[in-house]
């Protein structure tokens, strides 16, 4: 097993950091723009750049995160077993709201595209838009693409890209993952 | 958080006897994630969308033919729902017939309830579908234990050590029985209570406490599952009369009060208002029995949806 790190120490920081400050530059007070983070991965980036925003700007931007389990289009096609779900926690609705959906890897766009369903479920959002820290470019299965990416990165379906936080981790960090024989 | 995949230990939920802890953990798990949906804006998650579940039903039933068909409509599921009193059973069709005649049309899955006991069983090593108990005879009643252990984890926060007393008809109660084995499979206390007539010689054997005496059960306990009298089942006469039923067995606000401490009062329904409990405590704060019926749902969904998930 070959590891390669993409990102890690400073160079992380300073990609939270842009990402937040691209978000203020669209989204300006965030008076009506909310943050999902997706189960599981993607809300320690939501809760990051919730925190960060905070520091910079004084705003407190709305928090909510989102399992998407149920809304899988892959429910029963592995011939295993479903995936456990996790907790959902919006106590807002997102009628009329900038909704920025956050998840921490962005692969083949079906976790978005659940993601894009399940909001439905919270209210008619007046804009959606992605945030992903990490874009695997070309791997698409769906016409979706992110609006604020921390990386991108070019791999193969073998490879896997795994996201640390400090939080559970203890360490920030970006690494690709390529299983030699 | 996890993104494991977990899944039930058995293919069809006939009885809790079948579950071992994991299950039931997953179930109840599965079930708070369910009672979040229930409280959307929209109550329906797609999951189901490709299943059709067939609701069987020889004997009558509200809540819990209503629960699951809500259960399965919010899972997005197709169902057709078959009640026995208005069908060809009464012309003579055996039960295998009939549902594999209703299997013949593309179902997935069946719900079923049946006045004898074992008739899920049985009906699982003949047919193909899976099968969710919705209660046989005076055995099991599966998802009426998980919706009840999942509203003493609610209230309580967990199961285990628990103590609950189950009273009331426990001779023709499959709600005791599914109870007693999925609190104690969850490491909780039970006692059963009730007059001698209704208790089953040998229950001792599952383990349990026996008490016939109201009060010295209801001090004992943290929570009292009252039970109806299942008059339509009882063929002979098992004590003198109701009303001295009720004057030993009925629990109303005067003792409620006698205890030296809080109680959570339970009840499967359909409740015989006046007889095993009085009006006052049934709607009290003490009382969970709506609670239950809302979590009917949600506990129902997480059973159908781990069971679809099985299917390759």
């Amino acid at each position: 097993m070959k590891q390669s790190i993409l990102l890690e120490g400073a160079k992380f920081q300073i990609t939270i950091k842009r990402l937040c400050q691209q978000l203020i530059e669209n989204h300006g007070d965030f008076s009506n723009a909310v943050l999902i983070g997706i189960q599981p991965r993607g809300t320690y980036l939501a809760q990051r750049i919730q925190k960060e925003i905070q520091e910079m700007t004084g705003h407190t931007v709305q928090l909510g995160i989102m399992d998407i389990t149920f809304y899988r289009d892959d429910f029963r096609m592995k011939g295993t077993s479903p995936l456990a779900a996790n907790s959902t926690e919006i106590d807002f609705l997102v009628d009329d709201k900038e909704v920025i959906l956050v998840d921490d890897v962005l692969w083949t766009g079906r976790t978005i595209r659940s993601a894009m369903d399940a909001i439905q479920a919270f209210g008619r959002p007046g804009k959606m838009e992605l945030m992903v820290l990490v874009d695997r470019r070309f791997s698409r299965h769906l016409p979706i693409e992110p609006d604020y990416i921390g990386i991108q990165v070019d791999s193969i379906d073998s490879q896997r890209v795994i996201v640390s936080w400090e939080e559970v981790d203890q360490v920030d960090s970006i690494v690709l993952v390529t299983e030699t024989k | 958080m996890s993104t494991t995949t977990e899944q039930l230990s058995t293919r069809h939920l006939l009885g809790i006897k079948d579950l071992n802890e994991h299950d039931i953990q997953l179930i109840l798990d599965t079930a708070a994630n369910f009672k979040e949906v229930l409280n959307r804006p929209i109550k329906k998650v797609p999951s189901l969308r490709d299943i059709t579940i067939a609701n069987v039903f020889f004997e009558n039933s509200t809540r819990t033919r209503l629960s699951f068909e809500l259960a399965e409509k919010r899972l997005s599921a197709d169902i057709v729902n078959f009640a026995a009193s208005s069908s060809s059973v009464s012309k003579g069709e055996t039960l295998i017939d009939t549902v594999n005649n209703i299997l013949a049309m593309k179902v997935d899955m069946i719900v079923m309830r049946h006045p004898y006991a074992g008739a899920g069983v049985f009906l699982s090593r003949h047919i193909d579908a899976q099968i969710v108990n919705a209660g046989d005879g005076a055995h099991e009643h599966p998802t009426q234990a998980l919706l009840d252990s999942f509203s003493i984890r609610e209230r309580y926060g967990d199961v285990a050590g628990r103590k609950v007393a189950i009273i009331g008809d426990i001779l023709h109660s499959r709600v005791a029985l599914s109870n007693i084995l999925c609190l104690q499979k969850q490491g909780a206390e039970v006692m059963v209570c009730g007059p001698t007539t209704l208790i089953p010689k040998y229950i001792t054997s599952l383990g349990v406490k026996v008490e016939h005496d109201l009060m010295k059960a209801l001090n004992w306990c943290d929570v009292a599952n009252m039970l109806r009298i299942q008059l339509e089942r009882q063929d002979i006469a098992y004590f003198p009369s109701l009303r001295e039923y009720s004057m030993l067995y009925g629990l109303n606000k005067e003792i409620l009060d006698s205890l030296d401490k809080e109680i959570t009062i339970m009840h499967p329904g359909p409740i015989n208002r006046g007889v095993e409990i009085t009006s006052d405590v049934a709607d009290s704060k003490h009382s969970i029995i709506l609670n239950q019926v809302e979590n009917g749902v949600a506990v129902r969904m997480a059973v159908l949806y781990l069971l679809a998930g099985q299917r390759g």
